[in-house]
């Protein structure tokens, strides 16, 4: 706020002077004039009373001549001092109004709040830059999630966008760019609860800018990265800090594994599915002949994607370079002419990838009346023809925004889940199908909710105490118990295992628990809140964990290990 | 030249003169203080409070604080003097109201003298 003040204060100097001076002047002059008071006898008025007189008058407020009725050469005096200050009020009146709708002086007092709300922070936040269809995305899922987050955004519209949204928490939004170091540091990043910074604007060499910004103002910050182009994919990735999303890339990966590995596609999906979403049924997107319409960067990604399966493509686009080991039609394929030369009949499949959303439309109403058995994948560019997309009912749709900000929350949701993810990717389709079945029981086909401790004494002081003091080992099925009663089970399970930098995945139940391990849960939101107080009070951990009734309070813990000791 | 530098400098110098001018005399005989010399130095020295506005220098920001003492010195004198000579002529004040409202604006004076000196450093600082 010191710098509104300054910028106000600077901005009204002239005025002030002005009515400095005509004060002083009108001062002196009524003071030196004599006046007559009422029983004749001549008199002066005191600066005092002229100071008083000048302020009423000036001001318009004008309670008359006071103490004494004037003499004509005072009013001569009184009438030049009115015009006099008159006019200096009205400049500074005029100048303080100026001032107000100068659009530097808000611009200055909106950044002025926005310094201190970040100030102010005091949990951990997010920085997310870019506030278009993918950053609304994200900014709602993180949300969801319990997470704070600080807005930036060139478009001050967007930024209303963001008021709009109902939200757990106050967002606080920056009207500025990224790409200057100044607006991140603006908005917190080095600041030591800033926990991570999303550069998801649609300007690749913006987020660019971002991470290299970030990567030397604060090393220790991850940078979520969204990029469109292999180039800057590249040149993200020369420093190992980023996390790159490249979502032509990640669909064209997805697209694989639905081929080759179904079953892991599925399971995928489903955990990294928004929040509140279900299981869907297998897509198994078949192998065989493949067309894809549209050869830009989605389309090259998903064509390099299909034939690295080793299956085979024919691209079809108007003007694209011809690729090197496929076929190419050139045309638009919304007619049935071009579908029919790229060899529809034949084909298993269908991607119609362009840049259009009618166009998409149109190639894949037109595909399906050639063939009805064909597998329609349709790229929607823009979230606001969901409703057309969702009459389609193509058996993929990809959702450029939506694949992003379901990889930005899988990354950011729990420190384990991300490594569980490329297990579940690197691990075959039998055993994916395995922890599918395992998992929707848990959470009745409901996306589960995903957590992850580490066993220490700060962060899990009921478990470390029981682990103490007990002869007995606890196992991880210990874990599970409920602490209403400690022989039902509650609804989750372990997913991952890490111990001195050993991964362990799906731990099996037997396994006992040491210090210093850390653990990623799944399961419900309840089966979460139950787990945590076992974790966390002594109390409720010595009844679940070791099966001992709860003795409350550090007395009556001492005197029983004192009964103990004695009855030993 | 810079326009803006002389009269920023003449507004401080000036504050500094008008006040050493009431100052200068025998601090308990009102003869040797004017009321209008006090006067032209209040209104000086507000004027040259408002010139320090907006500067968000280090120096900028003792310049004004330097300005600020002062001014709430003579104001203080000001108003002591409006105590004082309340019923009576301005003329006819005791040497024991005198005094106080001298040393208020002494010290007022070594507030001016600062900013004197903060001005004259600051010029020579200056390369150009």
């Amino acid at each position: 706020m010191g710098s509104v003040f300054f910028i106000a204060l600077r901005r009204l100097r002239a005025p002030l002077i002005l009515i400095i001076l005509i004060f002083a002047v009108a001062i002196v002059g009524l003071a030196l004039i004599p006046g007559v008071d009422s029983e004749g006898r001549a008199w002066h008025m005191s600066p005092f009373q002229a100071f008083y007189f000048v302020t009423y008058t000036a001001t318009t407020i004008g309670f008359g001549e006071v103490p004494h009725a004037f003499t004509d050469e005072q009013r001569l005096w009184v009438t030049v001092v009115i015009y006099l200050s008159v006019v200096g009020w009205a400049f500074l009146l005029g100048s303080l109004l100026a001032l107000t709708q100068d659009q530097g002086f808000q611009q200055a007092i909106v950044v002025a709040r926005f310094r201190r709300s970040v100030r102010q922070l005091r949990e951990p936040f997010y920085i997310v830059c870019g506030l278009g269809e993918t950053g609304l995305m994200v900014v709602r899922s993180l949300d969801r999630l319990g997470f704070r987050f600080v807005v930036i955004d060139a478009d001050a519209t967007r930024l209303h966008e963001l008021e709009l949204q109902e939200l757990g928490a106050d967002a606080l939004g920056l009207a500025g760019e990224a790409r200057a170091p100044e607006t991140l540091v603006l908005a917190g990043v080095l600041k030591p609860e800033c926990s991570g910074v999303l550069a998801l604007t649609n300007d690749d060499e913006v987020n660019l800018a971002v991470a290299i910004s970030v990567h030397l103002l604060h090393p220790q910050v991850p940078v979520i990265c969204r990029s469109h182009t292999a180039a800057v994919t590249t040149s993200m990735a020369t420093v190992n800090t980023y996390q790159v999303i490249d979502p032509f890339k990640q669909f064209g990966d997805y697209l694989l594994m639905a081929m080759q590995a179904p079953d892991s596609h599925r399971l995928l999906a489903w955990l990294t599915g928004p929040p509140g979403a279900y299981l869907q049924p297998r897509v198994p997107a078949p192998p065989g002949h493949w067309i894809v319409c549209g050869y830009g960067r989605f389309g090259s990604r998903v064509a390099a994607a299909i034939q690295s399966g080793g299956f085979d493509v024919t691209v079809i686009d108007p003007d694209a370079i011809e690729p090197e080991d496929a076929r190419l039609v050139r045309g638009y394929g919304t007619d049935a002419e071009t579908l029919a030369k790229a060899g529809i009949a034949g084909a298993v499949g269908i991607v119609a990838g362009t840049d259009n959303d009618t166009s998409n439309l149109a190639i894949a109403i037109g595909a399906r009346q050639l063939n009805r058995d064909l597998f329609v994948i349709a790229r929607q560019n823009l979230v606001s023809n969901q409703l057309l997309f969702g009459a389609l009912g193509a058996d993929m749709t990809m959702i450029s925004s939506q694949i992003i900000a379901n990889e930005c929350v899988a990354m950011l949701r729990t420190p384990l889940l991300a490594e569980f993810l490329s297990i579940v990717r690197s691990r075959g389709d039998v055993w994916a199908a395995g922890v599918v079945e395992r998992l929707r029981v848990v959470t009745e086909d409901l996306t589960p909710d995903f957590w992850s401790f580490v066993v220490s004494s700060e962060a899990t002081p009921g478990l470390t105490n029981v682990l103490r003091g007990q002869a007995v080992p606890v196992t991880i099925s210990d874990l599970h118990r409920s602490t209403s009663n400690r022989d039902e089970q509650t609804r989750c399970t372990a997913l991952l295992l890490q111990r001195d930098g050993q991964v362990l995945d799906l731990p099996p139940g037997e396994t006992v628990i040491r210090a210093e391990d850390h653990l990623l849960f799944a399961g419900t939101a309840d089966a979460q809140n139950d787990q945590r107080s076992v974790l966390r009070n002594v109390n409720i951990a010595e009844y679940v964990l070791a099966g001992r009734g709860s003795l409350g309070g550090s007395v009556w813990r001492w005197a029983a290990g004192r009964r103990d000791a004695r009855a030993s | 030249m810079n326009l803006e530098k002389v009269i920023f400098g003449f507004f401080i110098l000036l504050a500094a003169t008008l006040n050493f001018g009431f100052v200068y005399g025998d601090i308990g005989n009102p003869d040797h203080h004017h009321f209008w010399e006090l006067f032209a130095a209040i209104v000086v020295n507000l004027i040259a409070t408002v010139l320090k506005f907006g500067d968000r220098t280090h120096i900028g920001a003792v310049h004004l604080a330097s300005s600020l003492v002062a001014l709430l010195q003579l104001g203080s004198a000001g108003i002591v003097w409006f105590f004082a000579a309340r019923g009576s002529s301005i003329d006819a004040l005791s040497s024991y109201a005198t005094a106080s409202i001298v040393s208020l604006a002494a010290g007022a004076l070594l507030a001016n003298f600062v900013s004197l000196a903060i001005m004259i450093v600051d010029t020579t600082l200056q390369r150009r």
